[in-house]
């Protein structure tokens, strides 16, 4: 803490010179967030509460429509197998019931938005920890991540 | 003594909080006080332009940022490149095929930025292969060569590849005089004997194709730049040349030795119309035809066996020779159309012709006799002046929106600044050292963007750190928005920087290719998702259709391969995320590494000679588990009964239970 004032008093120093960087100071000085962040994340959490960061802030899930499960498992065929099973631990978890352990939301910000998720949210903080391999973004559309939350939906 | 005094004000400059305004020339290029801060590109700040600075005898195409001077990327254009794979991989090899057969290098000259109503438009860059004579295009999406087509009846495509302003053609010129068709004659037999080729090669506005619509078939002298006219004067194309004296030996004297060559100003539109009216003739020729497919990622060489030809006599009243002093090296059209410069390059004055005079000229037949059934316009009737005794050694000039023009002296080494119209010098600036080409952003077009202008110099000597007997090629950055040019930076280049094009980066930063997606991806070899990845033997070939994604490749261990097997390793990048792409190495493989963006499919042949097990990994670092993308191929002895087996983690890759 007392090194990153250091740092920000000297780029306030440096930049000062000119006279015209006021913005910049400013983005250089994000000590206080930086502690808010940590401060909310000591939190225990339901997971099923968790919505994760990203895009994706309600979803509102109905019956399972098969249509749109059909062509989730044809989005996660061709776009995560690479890295997932169903059932088995690969080079991420096994996908299996994860509806049950994750909130949609979560789910869909860990597809869309995975490179904030692994450095912002805790349990996929903890996951990256156990698996080694950050989650690939495969740079899914909102609707294909549904699609696929939907295809998950339908095995657990 | 002088040096350190400079160092110590730059250094002064450095730490200080407010600068005081210094100008202090030195014999090290006058540096100003703020020379730092203009070139300075803050870390994560974009530059303001690119620019694309031919590689000369490397073959290839350099992409710098400009005021930087930082070098981002190189293209391989016309040389195998082992760090892509470009010319060693199965897809892009025929990229390099030529009448000559595979030509594995190339000597790049002049790139070109694609021009809509004279003005650039970001689509693509051209540039020409002076050795084996070609002409490339490279998408200013994908920073690739998408084509390259060979000019048949030609040696030396030095003149060229210049657009005219609606992109209708790119030309590319002869500057080695050849009998046409090639036969086994006496060399001492060129004079009348050897002819010329200036092509006229159209591009289709859709997909970028190239085709040579016609090749002027002109007396053997020796093309060396050229550029389109604009504006008043669009429809016309103006080629420089030598050696009119028709030389074959020790042309540094024999073809030094007429008061004037030549700038040939030739009417394209006519010439068209011409075509149209049945003129020309068809002649068997043999030159490659190499296309890239986007959709297939491969390309594919085409021989093409005919080319329409035009003998000057065909085309009564479309070209002319425009008297020009001393090997004209650039003949130069300025924004508006109407001044064409010519450079002569052993001349004392720089020649500047009018367009209008020109055509008054050609009406009222003031000719000066002809050569070779060509009309030579009268000096007198074309000429709008000269400007006397600018420098010594002038070679190219391009303009600023301003009225001015910058032209290079090679031998007294300098940059200088004149009014085309007045005739007179504004400002000259030492360069270091012999400079050839410069360029400044759009500078053959109607709209320069006239704010930086760079000097491609030919010799750096003291410039730089010394590296054994070479050393670098180098450029330097000059602002020129005000009255003087202020010599900015020195950068150096790759191979040797004969030209350049600019363009400002927000023309096409934002529709630079990110990924390639897979579900386009239409390559015959390419596998969509793991499981259907595998490995498949026909006869003595084994082909391997693999996939790579963050951290493993699929299958990663492969039995069953025997020595003299011919195995073809089919990579796909299953990746969907910009900037991940993933390399491919096999030990002993007498290709190269291939480079694979994401979405994409490339292939590397390997023929094993050695029983063993043998590795491959990504070469290309990819993530914090990079170091554990590798795998193995078990090599059995020839003849052996070693099935063919493929896994990933001990089982069938893609193998799910459902």
């Amino acid at each position: 803490m007392k090194l990153k004032l250091i740092l920000v008093a000297l780029v306030i120093a440096v930049s000062s010179c000119g006279g015209n960087d006021k913005k910049e100071v400013k983005k250089e000085a994000p000590v206080k967030e930086v502690v808010k962040e940590v401060v909310k994340e000591t939190a225990k959490v339901n997971p099923m509460d968790d919505k994760g960061v990203g895009p994706i802030t309600n979803i509102t899930l109905g019956d399972i429509d098969e249509s749109l499960v059909a062509k989730g498992k044809e989005i996660f065929k061709a776009k995560c197998t690479a890295c997932h099973k169903i059932k088995k631990r690969y080079i991420g978890p096994a996908l299996k019931g994860v509806t049950q352990r994750q909130s949609p939301e979560w789910i869909m910000n860990m597809i869309l938005n995975p490179e904030k998720m692994i450095v912002e949210n805790k349990t996929a903080k903890e996951l990256l920890k156990e698996f080694s391999a950050p989650m690939a973004n495969q740079h899914l559309t909102q609707d294909e991540a549904r699609a696929v939350l939907e295809y998950f939906r339908t095995k657990n | 003594m002088k040096s350190i005094f400079a160092f110590l004000t730059v250094a002064v400059f450095l730490v200080s909080c407010n600068p005081a305004p210094t100008s202090s020339k030195s014999s090290k290029g006058a540096l100003t006080g703020n020379a730092a801060e203009k070139v300075y590109v803050a870390p994560g700040q974009y530059d303001e332009f690119y620019a694309f600075i031919s590689g000369g005898f490397s073959g290839q195409l350099a992409v710098y940022g400009l005021p930087s001077g930082r070098l981002f990327r190189v293209i391989p254009v016309f040389s195998q490149d082992p760090e892509k794979g470009y010319g060693y991989n199965e897809e892009t090899k025929p990229m390099l095929n030529t009448s000559h057969g595979f030509v594995p290098w190339g000597d790049s000259h002049h790139p070109d930025i694609s021009q809509t109503n004279g003005e650039l438009d970001g689509r693509w860059v051209f540039i020409n292969e002076n050795n084996t004579p070609r002409i490339a295009r490279i998408s200013l999406e994908t920073f690739e060569t998408e084509e390259i087509i060979e000019i048949p009846n030609s040696a030396g495509n030095h003149s060229s590849s210049f657009v005219t302003e609606n992109s209708e053609y790119v030309v590319a010129g002869t500057r080695f005089g050849v009998p046409i068709p090639q036969r086994d004659m006496p060399i001492s037999e060129y004079k009348g004997n050897f002819k010329a080729s200036l092509s006229f090669i159209k591009i289709n506005q859709e997909s970028g194709n190239m085709n040579i619509a016609f090749q002027l078939r002109m007396p053997g002298f020796d093309y060396d730049l050229s550029h389109p006219g604009r504006g008043k004067s669009h429809g016309w194309f103006f080629f420089s040349m030598y050696n009119t004296e028709e030389a074959h030996s020790l042309l540094e004297v024999n073809a030094s030795q007429n008061d004037k060559d030549f700038i040939a100003a030739v009417n394209w539109k006519k010439i068209e119309e011409y075509i149209k009216a049945g003129k020309g003739h068809k002649e068997k020729v043999k030159y490659a035809h190499n296309t890239w497919n986007d959709d297939t990622h491969t390309a594919t060489s085409k021989m093409e066996n005919e080319v329409l030809v035009v003998n000057p006599q065909d085309v009564p009243g479309a070209i002319y020779f425009l008297p020009t002093p001393k090997s004209p090296h650039g003949c130069d059209v300025d924004p508006t159309g109407e001044y064409i410069i010519g450079n002569g390059k052993l001349a004392a004055a720089m020649t500047v012709h009018s367009f209008t005079k020109m055509q008054k000229a050609i009406a009222d037949k003031a000719f000066d006799g002809d050569k070779y059934g060509i009309p030579i316009i009268k000096f007198e009737a074309v000429n709008y002046g000269t400007l006397e005794q600018p420098g010594l050694g002038p070679l190219h000039t391009e303009f600023d929106t301003r009225g001015n023009a910058y032209t290079t002296f090679f031998i007294s080494s300098e940059v200088v600044k004149w009014n085309v119209k007045d005739l007179k010098v504004i400002d000259r600036h030492p360069v270091y050292y012999s400079v050839g080409h410069l360029m400044i952003p759009g500078g053959n077009s109607r709209k320069p963007f006239d704010k930086y202008l760079v000097a491609m110099n030919k010799i750096t000597k003291d410039r730089y750190l010394p590296t054994g007997p070479e050393v670098c090629q180098s450029a330097q950055l000059f602002d020129i928005s005000g009255d003087k040019m202020e010599l900015l930076l020195d950068f150096p280049t790759i191979g040797e920087p004969h030209y350049a094009a600019g363009i400002p980066a927000k023309m096409i930063m934002d529709k630079s290719q990110k990924i390639y997606k897979l579900e386009d991806n239409k390559h015959p070899d390419a596998v969509k998702t793991e499981a259907d990845t595998k490995v498949v033997r026909k006869g003595n070939e084994v082909h391997i259709y693999m996939s790579m994604i963050r951290s493993h490749f699929s299958p990663d261990n492969i039995e069953g391969v025997k020595v003299g097997d011919k195995v073809f390793f089919h990579v796909t990048n299953l990746e969907q995320d910009y900037d991940v792409p993933h390399g491919f190495a096999m030990i002993g493989a007498q290709t190269a590494e291939m480079l694979i963006m994401p979405g994409r499919t490339a292939t590397s042949v390997w023929e094993p000679k050695e029983v063993g097990v043998w590795p491959f990994y990504c070469t290309d670092f990819c993530s914090a588990l990079h170091q554990e993308m590798q795998g193995y191929v078990r090599v059995s002895a020839k003849g052996a009964k070693t099935p063919i087996k493929y896994t990933l983690d001990d089982e069938v890759p893609g193998e799910e239970e459902e």
